[in-house]
């Protein structure tokens, strides 16, 4: 069947077409892809350098130094690619992949969470309107406005010392996440509501459900999409940052935030300043390849995401 | 301007809600601790004598509402813990009283504060300028080396952790090149060049990272603006480059950048807290989590509070600045 209409590509297609075309957007997409590897085989990848991240190694560090580890680079070496960390002599490679697996779990899971919540509760407000409308957009002023971090710390006292702290982690990030989403997707679904596809389906008595899933949702994936793979950077910095504080994920579980937080002492001192480059060069490529990606897919959708409104 | 004065009327009468509503939940949610603070506070051997006289001290044996209703009475008139000659005074503004650090909160704040503060101003100023020159350079020269350069810049700056590049920064400015110092800081009123000595590197990192949202709006903002028709006429009456560009372009980008900032005064409150560890300074993040480590409520909801009504009344001012620059906002 050959279309005689000029131009019938759908919008998805054309943003396919747009991605391959931008060349960012490619090397984003091999830097994401490269890390979900990764950290998806860390465990693997552990197994197969014949360490683990937990076993200490003494005789790898050097006492004159403070337990600075023995060698350039920080004591990489054969057995320890990217050498030992200070002072205990773990594996710094597991530690760095390991750490990448928690990083980028925890922000995937947020996110999905973030989106689903966000995108329900800003098409509904749309579609509903009314004081419902008014209580989220209230409510979202006020999540906007808040010292997210401060009051992510001050939690930590809230919380019993049994909740495990991933969890604690993926819910505070979540609670805070959803609200630049929700507001987004409800002023692009508020311009949706008065079309004439809404109103056709109205009027023909579709339900609010079958409005708001079969209507309005296929006219938002392009937004949804977009703000979801820019919010993934967001997370994983966000994450990095609260174990950096100490108030993230607990040893012995391996984090990127807090083995650069365990970095600070050794960097003041130049003593070992590998300790903080191959943690520190994980995170960035985590976070640059998400936000290439993300910029990527903003402009294949063409999407004005002006934070201003 | 009677419309300008009703204007900022119900603003403040709004957010003075706001901070109330969030007091309540705030204090709602801390004082739902598992843990006894008064327990901490009762010694040892812990009779239950003894810890009945502790809560009744710290008044943690009153109703949560009771707590709360004195909490704010403290904050406009001041209170005191006990009677007689172990009573334990705390003056307004009081935010709570510390009994661990055997402090009121709102001092042990005020300590802290220089250090935020002089991190997140300083920051703040060298990013607004930062971020709206290099938008301004790059879309002036939309395409050329410069404009590649200020996106590169934004990229970096958008990827890299305040505190992954405050260590990197520490690493090569403070111990490679042995120029800055690395830590600590020194009061103001000790030393003013020594206070910005010890802050610049803070500044220029935090201020770095931050202006990379700025260079991209007003980037994309500049260059919308240069198309518009009033610009066309500006130039078509002969005014100059320099002017359609400061006076006429730079007008229509400020609006905004202005709301831009304020939806980041959160994040820049958080920026400087983790700044403030990195450089080992010991400013609200620092109180913050060791309060966190010792169970000590009254500083975790102080501090927590205090924080939000700043960001609360910042967030006030930007609205009245842009209600001033803005004539499209409505005051009615």
């Amino acid at each position: 069947m050959s279309s005689s209409v000029a131009g019938t590509v759908s919008p998805t297609r054309q943003a396919m077409r747009r991605f391959r075309r931008d060349r960012s957007a490619r090397i984003g997409l091999v830097l994401v892809t490269l890390l979900i590897v990764i950290a998806a085989a860390a465990p693997l990848l552990v197994r197969l350098a014949g360490q683990d991240a937990t076993t200490y190694h003494i005789d790898l560090l050097d006492p004159a130094r403070g337990n600075a580890p023995r060698g350039p680079v920080g004591g990489a070496s054969g057995t320890h690619w990217f050498g030992v960390e200070p002072l205990t002599g773990r594996d710094l490679f597991a530690i760095t992949v390991l750490g990448l697996r928690t990083s980028l779990f925890i922000a995937v899971v947020v996110t999905l969470i973030t989106t689903v919540v966000g995108t329900l509760a800003g098409i509904s407000a749309a579609y509903f309107g009314g004081w419902y409308d008014a209580v989220l957009s209230r409510l979202l002023d006020f999540l906007f406005g808040f010292p997210q971090l401060v009051f992510m710390i001050a939690l930590g006292i809230v919380v019993p010392a049994r909740f495990p702290r991933w969890l604690l982690l993926i819910l505070v990030l979540s609670l805070f996440g959803w609200a630049g989403l929700a507001r987004l997707i409800r002023n692009q679904a508020r311009s949706l509501v008065a079309r004439e596809f809404v109103e056709a389906a109205r009027s023909v008595g579709s339900s609010g459900w079958m409005v708001i899933t079969r209507e309005l949702l296929p006219n938002l994936i392009g937004p949804v999409l977009v703000v979801a793979t820019l919010a993934i950077p967001g997370y994983i910095g966000a994450e990095a940052a609260l174990s950096f504080l100490g108030v993230g994920v607990p040893p012995p579980t391996p984090s990127l935030g807090r083995s650069i937080s365990d970095s600070i002492a050794w960097v003041y001192t130049g003593a070992d300043p590998w300790f903080l480059l191959f943690p520190g060069t994980m995170l960035f490529f985590a976070v640059l390849g998400f936000t290439l990606l993300g910029d990527g897919v903003r402009d294949a959708f063409d999407v004005r995401l002006r934070r201003t409104s | 301007m009677p419309g300008l004065v009703w204007f900022v009327t119900r603003r403040l009468a709004a957010a003075l809600i706001v901070m109330l509503a969030l007091s309540l939940a705030v204090y709602l949610i801390f004082y739902a601790i598992p843990a006894d603070p008064a327990h901490l506070a009762c010694g040892k051997p812990c009779t239950p004598d003894r810890l009945e006289q502790a809560r009744h001290f710290m008044q943690l044996d009153q109703s949560t509402l009771q707590q709360y209703l004195n909490f704010l009475k403290g904050i406009v008139a001041g209170r005191t813990f006990g009677d007689g000659a172990a009573a334990v005074q705390c003056n307004a503004p009081c935010f709570g009283y510390s009994f661990p650090l055997a402090r009121p909160v709102t001092t042990l704040i005020f300590d802290r504060l220089p250090v935020t503060a002089s991190i997140a101003l300083g920051a703040a100023v060298l990013w607004l300028v930062l971020g709206v020159s290099l938008g301004v350079i790059a879309a002036l020269n939309r395409g050329r080396l410069a404009d590649r350069l200020a996106i590169g810049v934004a990229l970096l700056g958008v990827s890299t952790p305040s505190f992954l590049l405050g260590l990197l920064a520490i690493l090569v400015f403070g111990f490679w090149l042995n120029m800055v110092p690395v830590s600590g800081y020194v009061p103001l009123t000790e030393s003013p060049v020594d206070w910005a000595w010890h802050l610049i590197t803070p500044w220029i990192v935090l201020a770095i990272l931050s202006a990379a949202s700025y260079i991209r709006l007003t980037r994309s903002q500049m260059l919308e603006e240069l198309n518009l028709d009033y610009i066309t006429t500006a130039r078509a009456k002969g005014a100059g480059e320099a002017r359609v560009v400061l006076t006429h372009g730079l007008r229509g980008v400020l609006v905004p950048v202005i709301t831009l900032f304020g939806l980041d005064l959160g994040a820049l409150l958080g920026g400087a807290i983790l700044t403030e560890k990195v450089f080992s300074m010991q400013g609200l993040g620092d109180l913050l989590i060791t309060a966190v480590g010792q169970l000590d409520v009254a500083v975790v909801v102080g501090v927590t509070l205090f924080s939000a009504f700043l960001i609360i009344l910042a967030n006030l001012v930007v609205d009245i600045v842009h209600g001033v620059l803005d004539p499209r906002v409505s005051h009615g």
